[in-house]
């Protein structure tokens, strides 16, 4: 009997609609405890294929039968093997194509919102890394920030709807997943902004980004305002879109903000943090939209898919926002820091360009969640 | 290191090195040592657990180059 698949499209729109899901992941323990799908309405059970090689009668009972069911492994062919031998059992049941790879790699694109004189804003969601990237789009032409490597999806997408990419931006020196800018200014002539004080071990050419570098989108009004706001890394730097729209980078997130220890700095950088987000941002309209630069948990998603949220909410929200002794704060960015990301030493090298790997490598490296947040 | 027998699993994806892995592992007798050869990279994670729950010790592992090398001694 032949077994269906479902993409990794596919199971996002489940996310998205909140549907509901059995999720049988067959990858090994360590791995499934490290990272895996998770939705509204999702269950999973965690057993390893390689305990399943004799057959699948012992976990039989702990399928549900009045739910949709999908196999999930590493790259796909284990899941085949166990789907098909469920199947067998008289089970119908899916498993998911490409698996956790192709999960890692799918990239959502969702509107935002409307800008001034026609112009849209777009969030591309990672859905399995939690990272986000987004497409200005004005009178033809495009801006692109903090994108992936997944460059063709920009392109194409850009391509589709019929806009030239002219410039394309990366708020800081991501440590969590490699970014895409380079090679999507490079493919498109496209300018590419990086903030000088995150690049200074860089070795390619690239636009100092500073404020007071207002660049515009489209012949007439998007202008993108960049914002300095270090504390994630020395040089980030927020954006103001159409007086509409916060890009905050790694530095505020919907329901958590940054860590500023993945340069290795984090008692230098924490009071740039507080700095940043207690008076910087402090200052700037309640009205505006934040867009992060990653998600953390399904729970920050809207209706819509979109991760997106009014400035002035997340003040009265958002707990990292809310620490008002100074002590105490240094303390909850400093002490019981998350994991870090996997690779993020390597993951920086290769955004300075100072190595290469190939695509299998980059991967690799990127495998997991994106852990830059504190909760 | 000494090994009772080989098993060559280079070439091939998941779930295949472990489904070879289980099958040779059968024709040994307990405290001989498997020596198994792949280039998946999920390999590594997946040999570890798999021994693991199978009552067999993983002795060793190296990296040469592409080629991932195991020792299992058979539980």
């Amino acid at each position: 009997m032949t077994v269906h698949a479902l993409t990794a499209k596919e199971v996002t729109q489940k996310i998205f609609n909140k549907e509901p899901l059995f999720i049988l992941d067959v990858r090994n323990e360590s791995d499934f405890s490290d990272w895996k799908i998770e939705g509204h309405y999702f269950d999973h059970l965690n057993v390893p294929y390689f305990d399943l090689l004799d057959g699948v009668e012992d976990i039989l009972e702990k399928i549900p039968s009045d739910k949709e069911v999908l196999v999930v492994c590493a790259k796909e062919g284990s899941s085949v093997m166990v789907s098909e031998m469920l199947s067998e059992a008289g089970l119908t049941v899916s498993y998911l194509k490409g698996g956790m790879k192709a999960w890692s790699e799918h990239l959502e694109p969702v509107k935002v919102g409307d800008l001034k004189d026609g112009g849209k804003m777009y969030q591309f969601v990672r859905i399995g890394k939690g990272c986000l990237s987004y497409m200005v789009v004005s009178n033809g032409e495009a801006a692109i920030i903090d994108a992936t490597r997944m460059t063709d999806i920009f392109i194409d997408f850009a391509d589709e709807i019929g806009a030239k990419i002219t410039h394309v931006f990366d708020t800081h020196l991501h440590a969590d997943h490699i970014s895409g800018g380079r090679m999507i200014a490079e493919k498109t002539n496209a300018t590419y902004w990086l903030p000088p004080k995150d690049a200074e071990e860089v070795v390619f050419d690239y636009q100092p980004l500073e404020e007071g570098n207002d660049v515009v989108i489209g012949h007439t009004t998007i202008s993108i305002q960049p914002l300095y706001s270090p504390g994630h890394t020395i040089g980030s730097t927020s954006f103001i879109v159409d007086n509409q729209y916060l890009l905050s980078g790694d530095i505020l997130f919907i329901d958590s903000i940054g860590r500023p220890d993945l340069a290795g700095m984090a008692e230098d950088w924490v009071g740039d943090l507080r700095e940043t987000l207690y008076k910087r941002y402090k200052a700037l309209s309640d009205e505006l939209i934040v867009l992060p630069a990653h998600f953390m948990i399904i729970d920050e998603l809207n209706e819509n898919g979109s991760v997106a949220e009014k400035l002035g909410a997340l003040f009265a929200k958002n707990h990292g926002l809310n620490i008002e002794d100074e002590t105490e704060f240094r303390h909850a960015v400093t002490d019981n820091l998350p994991p870090q990301p996997n690779a993020y030493q390597e993951i920086r090298e290769t955004n300075m360009g100072k190595v290469k790997p190939d695509e299998e490598k980059q991967r690799e490296m990127e495998i997991g969640p994106n852990r830059c947040a504190i909760r | 290191m000494n090994a009772d027998k080989m098993l060559d699993a280079k070439g091939l994806a998941c779930p295949m090195p472990i489904v070879k892995t289980k099958k040779a592992m059968n024709e040994l007798e307990s405290g001989q040592v498997l020596e198994i050869h792949a280039t998946d990279k999920g390999a590594k994670n997946d040999l570890a657990a798999w021994a693991k729950s199978g009552g067999h010790e993983l002795l060793d592992h190296a990296d040469e180059g592409d080629v991932l090398k195991f020792w299992i001694k058979k539980g």
